[in-house]
């Protein structure tokens, strides 16, 4: 396995500078790095077989329709999904969820029925479910977390009825970095009947994920958290729910035949592919799996969960400093804040260090507001980052605290 | 002093340092500085949004200058924003109008001017001539059909 010299040294960013100190870049939750080859394949489709997919009989646009669907087995092989079929090009997470959210209200959804999200979800995974909701007359049902950031699942099981219609929940919070228990989860709602979402934003990339022993219906993800390029992203849905589901939407490659009468669909997955697909995203995004089987999923895991326990006690020891999300089942996400210090203040000195972290709500308002605070700082660490860039992280808290005190 | 020279002793201020450490250093005193704004004026009505930091700007016109006093619940904001009452406060509506803001710029501020970073500093330097536009119209209508 490769070391972790030889793992930065895949990611020529890595090594640039800011303001002339070194790059320690905590932003991985916003979006992650790409490595040289994920960066080469996307160069490649353009400097050697762009041509539009699924449409010329010419020999580019075979080469790069049979690198699209290798990108999609490729996609349909890492989260063991049954069927290629099943798998659906999107521009990310946000375009899947809403895509759903839509077919989803527009086939199925009737005034009083209820859909279930989380306290913690995304603004990605709440304003489309309430824009369809508003449309449909339907109500939206979350499920309250506790004080350490964590679903509060007996809530979540009474919340269950012969109303709800459908379970939308994130399988890690962006904000602070809990894993929800989206087994318990999907199992509760299949025991009623009721589908489920899983938004994977945040969960695709920290370990193994596998759709035969999830068992959700959706699965959502965007390959620029995984390494991919930006731009493309993933729904995978059960192919009874895609077969049954209305495209979101119209234009060409999702059709069948074409009048001004009536126009019936493609077969699966093109239903859902209209228009002009990110192919070239999508191949970077193929190669971008590779890189991480070649890591090693379990790798990364182990690698994270010493960085996530190294972190929080390096962090927790300094005075002043809170954490918000303090579950034990988290990834490398730390969102805090220093006492009687603005964390845009604290942002504002820590880039000036060279660190990255955001801060503010992290489009996630109503996790703020069950806190009371305006916004957190999150550094939110991947597998790449070392224990030596948490030393500088705490440094620069140190720094910060000593400015504003 | 004129605007622009308030806008030259700035950038001349900042040019002491050249390290972003002792700039925000300087910043963030500035910000410790700024008068208090009365409360009764830190309501939504005076309330300028970023998505990050916010501030409160209250503008007094006396028919002849505008006083500005101001507040935001981040430091280095705060700070910002004393620099921006040193030049626009205490002014006339046209001076305030036709100014033209680049000590922002010269003194390495620029980004916290970028629409991304929304902090509400763009926000406030609107607001600033807004208000100046607004008093502006008034004294303009005053003068030509007189105050009642």
């Amino acid at each position: 396995m490769k070391d972790i010299a030889e793992i930065r040294a895949d990611f020529p960013i890595l090594n640039r500078k800011v303001y002339d100190k070194p790059l320690v870049y905590f932003d991985n939750g916003a979006t992650t790095q790409k490595p040289q080859c994920v960066i080469d394949a996307v160069t490649e489709v353009y400097t050697t077989y762009n041509a539009n997919i699924h449409r010329g009989v010419h020999f580019l646009s075979d080469m790069s329709s049979e690198a699209y669907e290798n990108a999609r087995e490729k996609v349909r092989s890492f989260i063991n999904a049954g069927k290629r079929e099943e798998v659906v090009f999107t521009s990310g997470t946000t375009g899947s969820i809403n895509g759903i959210a839509f077919s989803f209200g527009e086939r199925y959804i009737k005034p009083g029925d209820e859909i279930i999200i989380s306290h913690l979800e995304h603004h990605a995974n709440i304003v489309p479910w309430q824009m369809m909701c508003e449309r449909k007359g339907a109500v939206l049902r979350i499920i309250p977390i506790n004080n350490a950031g964590e679903i509060i699942l007996e809530e979540y099981l009474k919340m269950l009825s012969s109303k709800t219609k459908f379970v939308s929940v994130t399988q890690v919070s962006n904000a602070l970095g809990t894993v929800l228990p989206v087994n318990e989860i999907i199992a509760a709602a299949h025991s009623v009947n009721v589908p489920v979402l899983i938004d994977g934003a945040q969960g695709i990339q920290h370990g193994v994920v596998d759709m035969k022993t999830m068992d959700c219906d959706f699965y959502v993800f965007s390959s620029h958290k995984i390494y991919g390029p930006i731009g493309i992203g993933i729904l995978y849905g059960k192919e009874k729910w895609l077969s049954e589901l209305p495209p979101f939407q119209g234009g060409g490659d999702m059709v069948d035949k074409v009048t001004f009468e009536k126009t019936t669909y493609n077969e699966l997955p093109f239903k859902f592919e209209a228009g002009t697909m990110n192919y070239p995203g999508a191949i970077g995004l193929a190669r971008a799996l590779d890189y991480v089987n070649s890591i090693g999923r379990e790798n990364i895991a182990i690698m994270e969960k010493e960085l996530l326990s190294y972190a929080t006690e390096k962090l927790s020891g300094i005075n002043g400093l809170k954490i918000y999300g303090t579950s034990v089942r988290k990834i490398p996400t730390i969102s805090f804040l220093l006492k009687d210090i603005h964390q845009y203040d604290a942002g504002m000195i820590l880039d000036k260090m060279g660190i990255a972290v955001r801060t503010g709500t992290h489009c996630a308002q109503p996790v703020m507001d069950r806190y009371g605070i305006d916004g957190t700082i999150r550094a939110s660490i991947c597998f790449y980052n070392t224990k030596e860039e948490i030393d500088t992280l705490a440094t620069g808290i140190e720094k910060v605290i000593s400015m504003f005190a | 002093m004129t605007i622009n020279e308030v806008q030259d002793s700035i950038i001349e201020e900042f040019s002491l340092f050249d390290d972003w450490m002792d700039k925000y250093n300087l910043l963030i005193d500035l910000g410790k500085e700024l008068p208090v704004i009365d409360p009764k004026f830190k309501v939504k009505d005076f309330l300028i949004e970023g998505c990050q930091s916010k501030v409160w700007l209250h503008p007094d016109y006396d028919g002849k200058m505008i006083i500005f006093t101001a507040d935001s619940d981040a430091i280095i904001t705060r700070g910002i924003v004393a620099l921006l009452i040193k030049v626009f406060s205490n002014r006339t509506p046209e001076e305030i109008i036709s100014t033209d803001l680049y000590f922002i710029e010269k003194i390495g501020l620029r980004q916290n001017l970028s629409p991304t970073r929304s902090n509400g500093l763009l926000s406030m330097v609107r607001q600033m001539k807004l208000y100046a536009l607004a008093f502006n119209a008034k004294k303009q209508i005053e003068l030509r059909y007189g105050s009642n």
